[in-house]
């Protein structure tokens, strides 16, 4: 019998509560939604647009479509993966992904995601951005060339650390992470390593100098078990600052 | 109105003032005080780049403090724009406008005859609404029409004599507004305030009836019905309600607006104050494109003309508590800003990005007050259909497209121009009028709108079957259809607002492609990423801009597919130029290719 809260996702159904969007329905009932800029402390964003799904035949992207009962969903089909697909390696050739030399390699949303996923090669033609480096902060880095655009790390300062400290400037593919204060230089800022924004990067931004290999490569978070089985904001817990 | 742009100066550059503290300090603590409410800051930008030619470190931080905003803040605000910088400026600015059109009547030829100007800050920009007047560009803002070789040939001479813009021929500058063929809207010259007064001795609840009864859908493009959203607004119940007219006008060859602004103004600011009446708005602003600076004066004029006439401002035509006023909002050259939650979001001064809807602007808009947008065109045909009337308004359409509406026609055709057509006005009879009967083509509604091959002319311009918001432009049979294609996927690459990655990467990616096939280089590859990144944005992008980025291709693919695959090459290999892999090193050693 379907429940009067209730839709289906991929044939089996899922509980929703009032206010819910597919996404947040269904990561509450342990059904991952592969997904990069949504994350349940924020408003919802939709611009990686990753979490594609059919809503009775309709593509929409399920962080920011209301669930309502009785919704037909489908996620896991060929159609939306091979689209989830080609958006990852948009994402890919748009910024510089190399994984190899990555310092967050292993415990990177886009990376697992697209282990997940099942993206196999870059596909299109790599664009080469060329977006400054930021290093005047003593103890973090900001490597912009990764930036996504999912705006989390400015709403965790905003929101949770009440500083303010990001914003995104430009447009279209010139779009950039923007330090908010006089000269773009997170040196500038009181910005600190147990604010939540730098921990709240899904790739590899904001990183710490230090540290990064104090856990092996091989043996990190996503190398041990898949995003789809323990989920995206693990991560954070992981990418704690050394113990001086 | 507010007098935020008091005394808009003709731009000048005179970069001497960008370090001129005391001066700066004057005009950001001017415009802050104005509208101390409203969010001011994209005004205070474009009127100090204006006046600058730039936005300067001092300008900067003086906007930063009185603002609050960080620089680094309003600097992305900046990069948003096309027409903000903070490069300082070369003596002059100028800015050519890349549409199809301008690029038909020789805008490559201008670019590479002013490109060695040392004084000079070249760079290409979107359409810039002159279309039926190219190649046309716009000198530090100003907008100057007709570069012709000869033209162009003396404005170069004139930029390398250094002579200020202030000083340079008027005849340059002249924009004309050409009507070829006018109708009951373009002949409609009420007197000042009888519209208005007709309404309300009508009551709103007849005029609703009234305007329900006319089926009038939005001029903007999508065409939806104009009657459902003022409803929707009235029925809102906030103290405070907004009401705006788009006069963006970014689609490409459409230009129609600017001769409404230009010589309509009236009938637009009655159907505006109308909509505040029937809809209970209290504060008006027109959104003008940066494009249209041109402009600005003459509205002004127009809106004071209202306001000394009591027909703007409080209790007007001495109704008790009829409060509305208009204010003018300028854009700073990005397309984007069209979509109406876009422009709303430019309006509170940030970037133009689309928003998430639901909310939609009209419960939940400006300042997240209920807001409703509607095309110029749209304001001036209830100026129409409240001085004619409902029926015969509806009698003028054709099977439920209801009224009259403007096209502006550009392109291979002999008398480029507005015409007023009825609704539902076969698109060949459109090319009679215009002396276009050769066409091969003609694109519909700008590059987001549809082609139209010349077996097809007999569709009917309506919103069933071919809507348009305003654009015709004309193929002749000299033309490659390909154009069309190539120079549509270089505007959405640039106009793409960056939002969400399918258009923001995609756009690129597309366009990047499509000028591979042009110059003779694409292969199958590149027809597959086309075809895979232009479905993928249909299905997967946030707004209209992105979900159309793809028509232009699709339909050239689905009605000519010869016209494209006819340009491949036949090699499939990896996509690997030797010349573009070593040009950054070549420049870099000085050796240019
Ligand atoms: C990318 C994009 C650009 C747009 N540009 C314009 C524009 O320049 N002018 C306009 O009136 N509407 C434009 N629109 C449509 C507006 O979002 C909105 O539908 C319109 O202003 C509503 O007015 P109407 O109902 O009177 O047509 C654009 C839409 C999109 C998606
Ligand atoms: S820096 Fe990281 S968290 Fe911030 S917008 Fe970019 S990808 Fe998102
Ligand atoms: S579709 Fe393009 S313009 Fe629209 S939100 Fe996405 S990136 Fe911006």
């Amino acid at each position: 019998m379907t429940s009067e809260r209730a839709f289906t996702l991929d044939d089996t159904e899922v509980e929703f509560e009032p206010g819910d969007s597919l996404l947040t329905a269904a990561l509450a009932s342990d059904r991952y939604i592969p997904h990069l800029c949504a994350h349940p402390d924020f408003s919802p964003h939709g611009s990686c647009r990753v979490c594609l799904v059919e809503v009775d035949g309709h593509n929409r992207p399920a962080c920011t479509t209301a669930a309502q009962p009785g919704m037909t969903i489908r996620s896991d089909i060929e159609p939306i993966n091979v689209m989830r697909r080609q958006l990852l390696q948009l994402l890919f050739v748009e910024g510089n992904h190399f994984c190899p030399s990555c310092e967050q390699s292993g415990q990177c949303q886009l990376q697992a995601t697209v282990y997940t996923v099942g993206m196999t090669d870059l596909h299109y033609p790599p664009l080469g951005p060329r977006r400054e480096l930021d290093a005047s902060h003593p103890d973090l880095l900001l490597d912009r060339d990764r930036c996504i655009g999912c705006e989390l790390c400015v709403k965790a300062s905003s929101e949770v650390d009440q500083k303010h400290i990001f914003s995104l400037g430009g447009r279209g593919t010139h779009t950039q992470l923007i330090v908010n204060s006089e000269h773009n230089q997170l040196g500038e800022t009181d910005m600190t390593p147990d604010d939540r924004a730098a921990h709240i990067c899904p790739v590899g931004v904001i990183l710490f100098k230090t540290g990064n290999y104090a856990q092996p490569t091989g043996q990190r978070l996503y190398d041990q078990q898949p995003i789809s089985a323990i989920g995206n904001h693990r991560a954070e817990d992981v990418d704690l600052p050394p113990t001086p | 109105m507010t007098t935020m742009w008091r005394n808009l100066p003709l731009p000048t550059h005179a970069p001497r003032r960008a370090t001129d503290e005391a001066y700066l300090a004057s005009v950001v603590s001017d415009l802050a005080s104005v509208r101390p409410e409203q969010p001011w800051l994209l005004q205070a930008l474009i009127r100090l780049q204006l006046e600058l030619g730039w936005l300067s470190p001092q300008a900067l931080d003086l906007l930063s403090k009185a603002s609050g905003q960080s620089q680094g803040e309003i600097r992305g605000v900046i990069d948003f724009y096309g027409f903000l910088t903070t490069q300082p400026p070369k003596a002059y600015r100028l800015l050519l406008s890349n549409n199809l059109t301008d690029q038909w009547l020789g805008q490559g030829n201008n670019f590479d005859r002013l490109s060695s100007l040392n004084n000079l800050d070249l760079a290409y920009t979107s359409c810039t609404g002159l279309c039926d007047q190219g190649p046309a560009g716009l000198i530090n803002g100003l907008p100057l029409t007709r570069l012709n070789d000869q033209r162009c040939q003396q404005v170069a001479e004139t930029i390398q004599a250094s002579v200020p813009v202030s000083d340079w021929p008027g005849e340059w500058f002249q924009v004309t507004e050409t009507i070829q063929q006018s109708g009951p809207l373009l002949e409609l010259r009420p007197k000042p305030g009888e519209l208005l007064a007709s309404c309300l001795a009508m009551g709103v609840e007849a005029f609703m009836a009234e305007l329900k009864t006319s089926g009038l859908q939005g001029r903007g493009g999508a065409g939806f019905s104009t009657w459902k959203k003022w409803d929707s607004c009235r029925s809102e119940t906030a103290p405070t309600k907004y009401l705006v007219c788009n006069a963006d006008e970014g689609e490409p060859g459409t230009f129609k607006d600017r001769l409404l602004l230009a010589e309509y103004a009236d009938l637009l600011i009655a159907g505006m104050t109308i909509g505040a009446w029937a809809t209970g708005a209290n504060q008006g602003f027109i959104y003008l494109r940066g494009e249209y600076l041109f402009l600005f004066s003459s509205l002004r004029a127009a809106l004071k003309r209202h306001q000394t006439a009591g027909l703007l401002g409080q209790n007007i035509l001495g109704v008790a508590g009829f409060d509305f006023d208009i204010d003018i909002h300028l854009g700073a050259g990005a397309y984007v800003c069209g979509e109406e939650s876009a422009l709303i979001e430019s309006l509170e001064s940030k970037r133009g990005i689309p928003r998430l809807r639901p909310p939609y602007p009209i419960s939940r808009g400006y300042l997240n007050q209920p807001t409703l947008v509607n095309n110029v065109e749209t304001f001036c045909a209830i100026s129409h259909l409240v001085s004619g009337g409902a029926a015969a308004f509806k009698n003028l359409g054709h099977e439920g497209s209801a009224g009259t509406k403007l096209h502006s026609v550009s392109g291979d055709c002999a008398k480029p121009g507005i015409y007023e057509c009825a609704l539902g006005t076969p698109v060949s009879d459109l090319l009679t009028l215009a002396g276009a009967e050769t066409a091969k083509a003609v694109q519909v509604g700008g590059p987001s709108g549809q082609l139209i091959l010349a077996g097809d002319f007999d569709t009917r311009l309506s919103f069933t079957s071919l809507s348009s918001g305003g654009s015709i432009m004309v193929v002749g049979p000299q033309r490659d259809l390909f154009d069309l294609p190539a120079n549509f996927g270089a505007f959405f690459a640039q106009e793409s607002c960056g939002f969400c990655t399918p258009c923001r990467v995609g756009s690129q990616l597309i366009s990047g492609a499509l000028g591979r096939i042009k110059s003779g280089q694409g292969s199958g590859r590149d027809l597959e990423t086309i075809t895979e990144l232009v479905q993928l944005n249909t299905y997967a992008s946030h707004c209209g801009l992105g979900h159309t980025l793809g028509h232009p291709f699709q339909q050239l693919m689905a009605l000519q597919p010869g016209a494209i695959t006819g340009k491949l090459t036949a090699d499939d290999g990896p996509r690997f130029s030797l010349q573009a892999a070593t040009d950054e090193a070549r420049e870099l050693a000085g050796n240019r290719p």
